[in-house]
């Protein structure tokens, strides 16, 4: 049995509700065990980083420090969270935060790791055990994997793939049967933190990332972050009309297609929640 | 009856600036066993050595103090002059007393008691210094030279006319090496390989030259004067003598390969010649990709050979030489395209590498010297060249700079833009590195006369676009980022020391870099010369260079080689390790702590009471030995000594020092 202390973040309670359900789904399927953490709070993601050094690092491990307590590794789903959270780990294990920390009141020694929910799922448990366990594959299903910046950057911290073309998420839509398409925008911004104050440029970041998946012959999006996928997701209009073409691209969270796979059904994995459909395309090839 | 004599030396006010040389002269005098102290403004000047060997005759002078330079500046001069006394060289003893005392004190009271200190030392341990002698060790009059490049060839040609014997290696079934992949060559754009068969038939027809292709070292013994190489003849399955290079195999054979030559962007058949300029132009079966070999069918070469030179049944041979230098000049590799996942290496077909071009572009290569894309032959009208793929980044590639990519970049724009009528080029540059003779010219007429167009600036990565691709980078100067369309894209990617640079290294007793290559024994006064006495370095082995200097340094190196062939014995400096017998345990800790492979084990025997038992002890090759002490600090039993330097006089110099 894996256990894990789950983290879901403030996303995952909110706006990205249905990551949650698909995550928490799959997870159950296939015998990972989240314990969600108990009173945990905001990694801090944008925010706090940008104003006060203290806060960026005491946010996130309070929450470390909770699982630690436990000893179990912490998961997110959410890019931006892992990309906090294992940075507040780094800087607890090559540099000096412990201290910092510790005159907070917060005791965390680095112990407990920060793994992302992809890694968890293609690497812990195994995109080969996983084809395995495939019911329904997802042949002919053309996906461009979306990394986005977080999860990979920087390098040396996150330690994760390859910085520019990484294959984590592809090794995983290959072994649900699914066809990875090689493409190169795999790990462009799109421009999730602007998405308030200037949403003419999200537009823009993102139509340049629909127009290149669609060019590469992706029928969909596969992502691994909750704010990537409401950029991709929801801003696909306004894209298609900064861009002129249309381009009609669901976009998947990458439990959504690995539960899928696995036998479940759109509404277990709460696919009615996108909003480029993504439900018809999938019944449109008996995947759904 | 030990008598010392001390001299001064002012060094004009060098030393005599910071240090009190009369009170340097008076402690001089009080000290054990010196009769005689004199200072001198300047003691390596003709009459200060006059002097020193004046006072040595007069007053019977048996050892010798200079208190001085350091004796990396004069010591030789010293020990001559004490020998033109008639003293044996190993009984002078100089004293630092100027870059260690004058030069890093700033007024004499600091400096004087400190050179009072330094000369004291020297003088308890000129002490103990016993007369040494030099060794003598005989020549073998015939060179090594390891790799059938540019380098290589250049060093044996050399070797050659001065007459000495030089066996040519080679590992790959024709010399050549890089240089005869090239197209033409900067500054001058000659043809490369027009300048180099000349070179290549020349080294095949020397008679003085043995040319050994298709060979590698297997194993080096000996040293300096006296190498012990054993080599492996691989087997070719095709018999030299027999076999006439009339080409009917290879136009047979149904194998296909590869083409290592043509970097991948042409075939080869399985009985090859690697290009038709080979030298030897006689074949080699590719096991791997024989029929027979992988089937037990075929033979065809052998049907059709009208010599019967094939021969299945041949196998790897050894064959040990003796050699009294070596040259290595084992070139170089170029830096994997995979890093840079970014720039789609692999992916799209028309992301290619320097090397690549050079193919695309010459007429012996596979498009016969049309620069054809390779995904559909189309002619490209637009390409973009991106230097610095490796070279200068410490992320992803190496911190170093390349050194030729500048050049033969700008010789690629030219040639694209000489081949190619309308034809517009773009070049991604850091900094432009035209630092040879005529090579900023060069660069200059790449811009003026042919256009291309300088972005001084990083590309990020590579997409496709329809049938062409997107260069996304950006350009520093103007600040900003920018996206060209190409049709062609050619990343000018890292040179590398040879993947296997460490083993070869670790064969040869040389040391190498963290890169990987080989080291020179000085950056500056030794560029040629390796740690090992007797191993000499030409070419891309031990740095990245262009051909000019490539070729500069193998005839720096075949110069060495046919200095020391010249002589008829060596003289060894006395300066190394020697083992008392009685005192070594024959623990052999000493062993692998010798970077020079200098020590071996022989077997003496001892009485023991009545009997006689025999037992192993080290025993210091003294042609090999460079006198370094690391064995001496390994010995557990103090057996290890080195001559000159012996631990008790250490000891006593840190007791005058110290006590």
């Amino acid at each position: 049995m894996m256990r894990y202390a789950y983290f879901p973040g403030c996303s995952l309670h909110s706006t990205a509700a249905d990551y949650d359900r698909s995550a928490r789904a799959v997870c159950g399927r296939l015998g990972i065990e989240l314990a969600e953490i108990p009173d945990w709070n905001c990694c801090g993601a944008s925010s706090a980083h940008m104003t006060d050094e203290r806060l960026a690092l005491a946010l996130p491990a309070r929450n470390l420090a909770a699982a630690e307590k436990e000893g179990l590794d912490v998961v997110a789903p959410c890019a931006a969270c892992f990309n906090r959270l294992k940075i507040t780990w780094h800087e607890v294990r090559h540099g000096e935060a412990a201290k910092l920390l510790a005159d907070l009141g917060i005791e965390y020694t680095g112990r407990s790791g920060v793994k992302s929910l992809l890694e968890v799922i293609a690497r812990d448990y195994g995109a080969e055990k996983l084809a395995g366990q495939v019911v329904r594959s997802l042949e002919g299903l053309k996906v461009a994997c979306y990394y986005g910046c977080l999860l990979v950057r920087p390098q040396e911290i996150m330690d994760f793939d390859d910085v520019e073309n990484p294959t984590v998420m592809d090794g995983l839509m290959e072994a649900l049967g699914a066809e990875p398409v090689p493409w190169s925008h795999k790990t462009e911004c799109c421009g999730a933190s602007l998405a308030l104050s200037r949403s003419d440029l999200v537009a823009s970041l993102v139509g340049r990332i629909l127009a290149a998946a669609k060019e590469a012959g992706a029928d969909a999006l596969v992502t691994a972050c909750p704010l990537c996928q409401a950029n991709l997701d929801m801003r696909q209009r306004e894209a298609a009309r900064a861009a002129g073409e249309d381009f009609n691209l669901p976009v998947y969270y990458f439990t959504d297609l690995v539960g899928l796979a696995l036998g479940l059904g759109p509404a277990e994995l709460d696919l009615g929640k996108k909003m480029v459909d993504a439900v018809g395309p999938l019944r449109a090839r008996e995947l759904a | 009856m030990k008598r010392i004599g001390v001299f001064v030396c002012h060094c004009g006010s060098n030393i005599a600036g910071t240090v009190d040389i009369e009170r340097v002269v008076e402690a001089a005098r009080a000290m054990p066993n010196v009769v005689y102290v004199e200072d001198n403004k300047y003691t390596c000047s003709e009459p200060g050595q006059e002097a020193i060997k004046q006072a040595i005759k007069e007053h019977n002078l048996n050892r010798v103090v200079v208190a001085a330079c350091s004796p990396r500046m004069h010591e030789t001069t010293f020990r001559r002059a004490v020998a033109g006394a008639g003293l044996n060289p190993y009984l002078l003893e100089i004293a630092n007393i100027r870059e260690h005392c004058s030069w890093v004190h700033p007024d004499k009271e600091g400096g004087t008691p400190k050179a009072i200190d330094l000369v004291r030392r020297a003088v308890i341990k000129v002490a103990g210094n016993v007369p040494l002698d030099r060794g003598r060790i005989p020549v073998t009059k015939r060179a090594l030279v390891i790799g059938g490049g540019i380098a290589g060839i250049q060093a044996a040609l050399d070797i050659a006319d001065a007459g000495h014997e030089v066996v040519l290696l080679e590992r790959e079934p024709s010399i050549g090496g890089r240089m005869a992949q090239l197209d033409k060559t900067f500054p001058t754009l000659d043809c490369s390989a027009c300048i180099l068969t000349p070179k290549m038939v020349e080294a095949a027809n020397h008679p003085n030259i043995t040319l050994m292709t298709y060979c590698e070292v297997e194993k080096v013994d000996g040293f300096i004067g006296n190498f012990s190489v054993t080599l492996r003849k691989k087997a070719r399955y095709v018999d030299m003598d027999t076999c006439t290079g009339c080409g009917i195999c290879w136009g047979k054979c149904p194998g296909k390969a590869s083409s290592e030559f043509e970097v991948g962007l042409a075939k080869r058949t399985a009985i090859y010649v690697p290009f038709p300029q080979a030298v030897p132009n006689k074949p080699v079966i590719d096991r791997e990709n024989c029929f027979f070999f992988k089937t037990g069918r075929c033979k065809i070469c052998q049907r059709f050979c009208p010599t019967g030179a094939i021969d299945f049944e041949q196998e790897d041979e050894l064959v040990t030489e003796e050699f009294g230098a070596i040259v290595v000049a084992t070139g170089f590799d170029i830096m994997d395209k995979d890093v840079y996942g970014e720039y789609g290496y692999g992916q799209y077909p028309d992301v290619i590498t320097s090397l690549e071009f050079e193919r695309l572009v010459n007429a012996s290569g596979p498009t016969e010297g049309k620069v054809k894309r390779p995904s559909d032959g189309k002619i490209p009208q637009r390409v973009v060249f991106i230097q610095c793929v490796g070279s200068r980044d410490e992320n992803k590639g190496v911190p170093y700079c390349s050194r030729i990519c500048c050049m033969y970049t700008a010789k690629h724009a030219i040639l694209v833009h000489e081949k190619i009528p309308g034809a517009q080029t773009y070049i991604f540059y850091i900094d432009v590195r035209a630092g040879g003779k005529n090579y900023e010219e060069f660069y200059k007429r790449a811009q003026s006369e042919h256009e291309a167009q300088y972005i001084r600036g990083r590309v990020a990565k590579i997409y496709p676009k329809g049938d062409s691709l997107v260069v996304v980078g950006e350009d520093t100067l103007l600040g900003e980022k920018v996206e060209i369309e190409a049709d062609l894209v050619v990343l000018a990617t890292a040179v590398l020391a040879r993947q296997d640079a460490g083993e070869v290294a670790r064969t040869l007793g040389i040391s190498y870099d963290g890169y990987g290559f080989f080291t020179e024994a000085h950056a500056k006064l030794a560029p040629v010369e390796t740690n090992t006495a007797g191993i000499f370095l030409a070419g891309m082995c031990q740095g990245p260079k262009d051909i000019p200097d490539t070729v500069a340094q193998a005839s720096g190196a075949a110069a060495k080689v046919a200095a020391l062939l010249s002589k008829e014995v060596l003289e060894t400096e006395p300066l190394v390790a020697q083992c008392d017998e009685v005192k070594c345990s024959g623990c052999f800790w000493c062993k692998p702590i010798c970077p020079y492979k200098a020590i071996e084990e022989k077997e003496i025997e001892e009485r023991v009471g009545r009997r006689t038992v025999k037992r192993k002890v080290a025993s210091v090759n003294t042609g090999v030995c460079k006198g370094c002490g690391a064995c001496t600090v390994a010995c557990r039993t103090g057996a290890m000594n080195l001559l000159g330097y012996t631990n008790d006089q250490l000891l006593s110099e840190v007791e005058a020092l110290c006590l």
